[in-house]
């Protein structure tokens, strides 16, 4: 097993005249918490999207756990084990928080259509495993009291949690977080922390984008800045934090 | 499983299956049209929960359902009449025309699924008429399905040498052909709520839902939406087609007057008017919807000579004037449906809010 596990080549998007991404190249090793930072509007969700599918490259291409990723295919992105989280939230409002945890469950099980008619041995007991692992992943969050509520009516932090809870669900080796404090306290911060820590512990490797800069320079094990669509540094936060490209375009601001 | 021991959903259970069992009865007693109207009520629950599928569980628009009951219906009026001298059996032409109009549905669905909400009905609603039309003009340079005047003497359901067309003495009651229709097809409503109940709260019927809630989340999860969106394209259609082959068979007569754009809006209201998703309000939407018009048939001429002693307006008339006035106060004072889900209800209130 490579010590890689996703390598992004050259990617490059644009939207008319925006260069979003600048040919953008970065390898994030498995087992660390990689931190993606960068002023608004520098490209960092752009980049999320390439990587999951949603937006297809202008050009460039990622390698995932040793194979290419294909664009455009945001469910196979899934399937091979990228998970995410969207910097606006984007649950499955009118779904209880357990029924979101037990669709992200969808991409690793497989009753279909004659199972779920026939209701077979097979698919009543694989309902049963999506049932019980998509409870215990409220646990793991711990948002197990509002498993019966809608999604749409939990508190914001908690939405985050279940975002998370769902991400999981599908069994990613990467984990890619955008944005998860925003708009959160500090315990909510601090808890928040713990928890990505825990996860990285379990054996899933991240990737986070935040603009909290404290919060990525000590939960991170390396940094990637960008700006304008471009990679200004890659490396670890002590040295990011001195580099003085970095505090102009980003943190001196 | 527990919840069916239970002694007052028992008792619930069994009084409903006594009213079903005796309804046809009752009905007879106003005579045949009343249990032929009855056996329409029920197919039309059938259509509508196929359709509901469709829209009420994927949130896909439908507007051109009614196309897949014509395949239906044609696939059993060709291979079951004098037309080209074919009389299929019912396991052999039933699944053909369920097959056949499920291809149609995955030919259709294919193309378009990319489409969101109003692109897709529009889509739709064209591939509904084109149907249409093609049932109407297949009659030359190859007499197909013989055009508007449409195919005649169509075989009745049968098994074996069991006719559901004519009166039979079973169990010493003389029971008529509507009346043994009403039973096959309440088997097959049956059926279809199962199966509507089972998808509902399976994996698919999850992705379905999620699908509906926030499309680039679901992907984002890894779930094919356009497969799984073409599945519930593929089975609506199915659930149509099987309807199809039911209604020739019932009528003994299909042609193209029957698969009209107003058809597909009639089991789209069913659907809406109901309770998108929820599969008792679409029941009741379904019935409601299609004895409705009936009882207006019946009720408005006689009304206005006992009110005014002359007719004033045509009955016709009225009766979609009626019905229409009728689909406008539900959905001003129940956006909902008549019956929506507890889920949906809450959706909307919050919304009006
Ligand atoms: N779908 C789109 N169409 C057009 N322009 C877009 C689109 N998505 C992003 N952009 C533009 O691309 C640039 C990068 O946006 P992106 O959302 O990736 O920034 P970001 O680093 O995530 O910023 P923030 O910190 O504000 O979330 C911005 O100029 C943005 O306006
Ligand atoms: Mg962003």
């Amino acid at each position: 097993m490579s010590e890689v596990l996703l390598k992004a080549e050259a990617v490059a998007k644009h939207f008319g005249g925006v260069k979003a991404l600048q040919e953008v190249s970065l390898t994030i090793r498995r087992g660390e918490i990689y931190g993606l930072i960068g002023p608004n509007g520098a490209g960092k969700t752009t980049f999320f999207n390439c990587m999951t599918g949603l937006y297809v490259p202008d050009g460039g291409g990622f390698v995932f756990d040793g194979a290419p990723l294909i664009a455009d295919a945001p469910h196979q992105a899934a399937e091979r084990g990228i998970a995410r989280t969207f910097q606006n939230i984007r649950l499955f409002g009118n779904m209880t928080a357990l029924e979101n945890v037990m669709v992200g469950r969808h991409v690793r099980t497989k009753a279909g259509v004659l199972g779920a008619m026939f209701q077979n041995a097979a698919t009543k007991a694989e309902e049963v495993a999506i049932r019980q692992r998509a409870s215990d992943l409220l646990h793991y969050v711990r948002i197990e009291e509002r498993a019966d509520d809608l999604a749409k009516n939990l508190s914001y932090g908690d939405q985050r949690r279940l975002e998370i809870a769902r991400a999981l669900a599908t069994e990613p080796k990467l984990l890619c977080l955008d944005e998860p404090a925003a708009g959160m306290n500090a315990t909510e911060t601090a808890e928040l922390r713990e928890l990505i820590e825990g996860i990285r512990r379990d054996g899933t490797t991240i990737l986070l984008i935040e603009h909290d800069v404290k919060l990525v320079m000590g939960l991170c094990d390396r940094v990637a800045v960008l700006d304008y669509g471009a990679l200004v540094i890659e490396d670890v936060p002590a040295v990011v934090q001195k580099d003085q490209r970095v505090i102009e375009a980003y943190l001196g601001a | 499983m527990s919840k069916w021991l239970n002694p007052r959903s028992a008792f619930g259970i069994a009084l409903i299956a006594v009213a079903l069992l005796g309804l046809p009865f009752v009905a007879a007693m106003g005579g045949q049209a009343w249990v032929r109207i009855l056996d329409f009520a029920i197919l039309y629950v059938f259509l509508a929960l196929g359709l509901n599928i469709v829209v009420g569980f994927a949130g896909l628009l439908d507007l051109g359902y009614i196309a897949f009951y014509a395949v239906g219906a044609y696939t059993w009026a060709l291979l079951a009449s004098p037309h080209f001298g074919l009389h299929l059996p019912i396991w052999v032409i039933l699944p053909i025309g369920a097959g056949l109009a499920c291809f149609a549905g995955v030919l259709l669905g294919s193309p378009t699924l990319k489409l969101r909400g109003d692109y897709l009905a529009i889509v739709t609603l064209g591939f509904g008429e084109i149907v249409r039309i093609f049932m109407n003009n297949l009659n030359a340079p190859v007499n197909i399905t013989n055009g508007p005047q449409g195919i005649t003497l169509i075989d009745p359901v049968a098994f074996g040498d069991f006719r559901f067309s004519g009166t039979s003495q079973l169990f010493g009651l003389s029971v008529s052909g509507p009346i043994k229709y009403y039973y096959l097809l309440v088997a097959l409503a049956i059926l279809v709520i199962v199966i509507n109940l089972r998808l509902q709260h399976s994996r698919i019927g999850r992705a379905w839902q999620a699908i509906r809630e926030d499309e680039i989340a679901a992907k984002a999860v890894g779930i094919n939406t356009r497969n799984i969106k073409l599945l519930a394209f593929a089975m609506g259609a199915s659930f149509g087609g099987i309807a199809g082959g039911v209604f020739a068979a019932m009528q003994g007569f299909v042609s193209p007057e029957s698969f009209s754009l107003m058809e597909s809006i009639m089991i789209l209201a069913m659907v809406v008017l109901g309770g998108m998703g929820h599969i008792p309000g679409v029941i009741l939407g379904a019935v409601l919807l299609s004895i409705l018009p009936e009882v207006l048939r019946y009720g408005v001429g006689p009304a206005q000579m006992a009110l005014f002693g002359k007719m004033l307006v045509d009955p016709e008339s009225l009766r979609m004037l009626v019905f229409g006035l009728a689909l406008v106060l539900v959905m001003r004072f129940k956006p909902a449906g008549l019956w929506p889900s507890p889920e949906r209800k809450r959706e909307l209130q919050e919304a009006g809010q």
